[in-house]
């Protein structure tokens, strides 16, 4: 694949590339190839470098500006007791835990909002990997469980951005239970016949890859990312052997069936559009029903020989 | 000969001396048998001090003891009939999951466990208990086929964890341990857990997220190995004791955080001092909670094992 080609994109350096002095932030190095991109050109190109098309790490605020209309809406999340262990290594838990809430203006790992993706309903929910590894403790459960709440009554679907170590080590056995937590979240989701989607960013490890992230009804992932249950040094030092080139990567997740694609930032949006409109088709025929329309709903499968069932709607699920 | 752990050395050695004793016994008489009562009384009573106060670490230990009773011991002992099945019918039999159908108190089950093996030879076919993806395929076929036949699923959790390697990541080892745990949540059937010596992680709750959970007096439960845990925050895995202590991973600390239903206590100095009592106390713990469970149908079942889930680590305990 060419990255160059699909991210030449039209250098205006005016004035800014004419001044000698530049602040730092301005200009970012790419962590894959090096070279030196000016804020502005990476902020167009959505964080993925114009020379390798690298996709790099984004926050949850732009994930979610990236993927949803302008005028989304983020969710409040319920307050989870924090440091239910009393945690304590090197530092305290609940001090990490103070910091990185103050510095992230978020309370935990995890932003829900709604809206719509091209003017399809969506709930979305996107973790933040600066904010303590994007690990799963009680509070990401928690949004987890919220965002699939707010699909049912939204009657949305919902799309996960993943980005996360795994399980929130400091909170023990209970991070290890928001593994069925997360399950549940996605059987309500899938149980009211909601498309639940999966995004897999760079990276997704642990405890988020082996609960909800691998129980997508479609599974994509950004190109490069990292995707794996166990980390690559504890499998090294087990198996004592090199591991392949390019393992745990999104493209060899993809080759080995556990992705249905690998989908670049930008055409992420365009794709779960797309995605949402042909898996709700069913839904569509019955608004268009609803509203006095006399067509018969368009159904994939053919009507039986005794007429009429096959016609209806799919049967609203059970409570 | 007993495998003594490092903090039991002084029951060894009083142990040690008992057995020396009683093999002059011959050549002694009144003087060395009551000596060796004596012995065996302190050693009794070191016994009791030492294990009545069991550090975190020290219960991970006694958890990975090799003489402790592993799931194949539960099911020969309290499993009649027992049926074993294999293969998750896409790649292979894992032996680090056992699992088949068998009869409980005369009931029909289906059992399921993480097996460790016992020596050179089992421990590598079972893989010490560490399962592949298609050790949680196999489960699930079979929570699947109990869901199907109504039969009550018991499962015995023994694991340090889900197999860390090159293959089982390409085969969709994260996947598998969701399905898995989604099985454990859908089941239509009562389902108790128990977590015998090691649960470890992933690869410990794709088995146990169950309507009951019980777990052994000096089993452990928790998210990291405290090895993992101490490499990663203290950057040294020799802060595994710190690791363990702060991990909150005991029996006790997870009765009282609410994540396990009951604790089972042990015989004097560990399971693995007498197998046959400790397994026989987990068969009546068992029995107990499972009546209530099987007049329960398995929508109300399925819907109060998720609630009960859903309310873990909602109110702060500490
Ligand atoms: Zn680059």
């Amino acid at each position: 694949m060419n990255w160059i080609s699909d991210w030449a994109l039209p250098k205006i350096q005016t004035l800014f590339g004419a001044k000698k002095e530049v602040p730092d932030n301005l200009w970012h190095k790419c962590p894959a190839c090096e070279q030196m991109i000016f804020h502005r050109d990476l902020e167009r190109a959505l964080h993925v470098c114009p020379h390798c098309g690298h996709h790099m790490r984004i926050g949850a605020m732009q994930r979610l500006k990236y993927t949803l209309d302008e005028g989304f809406q983020r969710i409040e999340l319920p307050k989870m007791p924090q440091d239910p262990l009393r945690f304590r290594d090197q530092r305290r838990y609940l001090d990490r835990l103070k910091e990185a809430q103050s510095r992230l203006q978020m309370d935990d790992a995890v932003l829900v909002a709604h809206g719509t993706i091209e003017g399809r309903r969506a709930v979305v929910a996107a973790f933040e990997f600066a904010f303590l590894g994007g690990s799963m403790g009680a509070g990401v459960g928690e949004a987890l469980v919220t965002a699939a709440k707010l699909a049912v009554l939204q009657d949305a679907p919902l799309i996960v951005f993943t980005a996360s170590g795994g399980a929130r080590m400091q909170e023990g056995a209970i991070s290890l239970m928001q593994m069925p937590r997360t399950v549940i979240a996605t059987r309500m989701v899938k149980e009211a016949g909601l498309p639940y989607i999966v995004v897999l960013c760079d990276p997704t490890t642990g405890g988020v890859t082996a609960s909800f992230a691998m129980l997508g009804d479609i599974h994509i992932a950004e190109p490069g990312a990292l995707i794996g249950f166990a980390g690559a040094r504890v499998i090294e030092q087990t198996v004592r052997e090199k591991l392949p080139e390019g393992f745990q990567r999104a493209e060899y997740l993809l080759r080995h069936g556990i992705l249905d694609m690998v989908v670049k930032r930008s055409e992420m949006r365009a794709t779960l559009a797309r995605l949402i409109g042909l898996l709700r088709e069913p839904e569509r025929a019955v608004a268009e029903g609803e509203a006095g329309s006399a067509a018969a709903p368009r159904m994939a499968l053919p009507a039986p020989e005794n007429g009429g069932d096959a016609a209806k709607p799919p049967a609203s699920p059970a409570a | 000969m007993r495998h003594f752990l490092d903090f039991e050395k002084p029951i060894a050695e009083l142990e040690g001396k008992i057995e020396e004793l009683r093999r002059t016994t011959d050549a002694g008489g009144i003087d060395v048998a009551e000596e060796i009562g004596r012995l065996r009384d302190k050693a009794q009573a070191l016994l009791r001090s030492t294990y009545a106060k069991l550090t975190p670490w020290q219960k991970t230990l006694v958890a990975r003891h090799p003489d402790r009773p592993h799931a194949s011991a539960y099911i020969a002992a309290l499993i009649e009939e027992f049926t074993p099945l294999a293969g998750d019918r896409a790649f292979a039999d894992d032996a680090a999951v056992i699992g088949g159908l068998g009869r409980f108190r005369g009931r029909a089950v289906l059992v399921l466990g993480t097996e460790k093996g016992h020596d050179t030879e089992s421990r590598v076919r079972h893989n010490f208990g560490m399962a592949r993806p298609e050790g949680y395929r196999k489960a699930r076929r079979l929570i699947e086929l109990a869901g199907r036949f109504g039969l009550p699923i018991l499962s015995f959790v023994d694991t340090a964890g889900a197999f860390p390697g090159i293959e089982a990541e390409a085969r969709g080892q994260a996947e598998a341990i969701a399905r898995s745990i989604e099985a454990c949540l859908e089941a239509p059937v009562p389902f108790v857990a128990t977590i015998i010596g090691e649960g470890g992680s992933g690869g410990a709750i794709a088995l146990a997220a169950a309507d009951r959970i019980l777990m052994l007096e000096h089993a452990v439960y928790s998210v990291i190995s405290p090895e993992g845990c101490a490499s990663i925050l203290w950057r040294d895995a020799a802060h595994a004791a710190q690791a363990a202590e702060a991990l909150k991973l005991t029996a006790e600390d997870l009765r009282r955080l609410n994540l396990v239903d009951a604790v089972v206590p042990e015989p004097l100095g560990g399971a693995h001092r007498d197998p046959a009592a400790a397994i026989a106390a987990v068969g009546r713990q068992i029995a107990e909670l499972l009546e209530p469970l099987l007049a329960l149908d398995g929508a109300t079942l399925r819907a109060r094992r998720r609630e009960k889930f859903l309310e873990m680590g909602r109110s702060g305990v500490v």
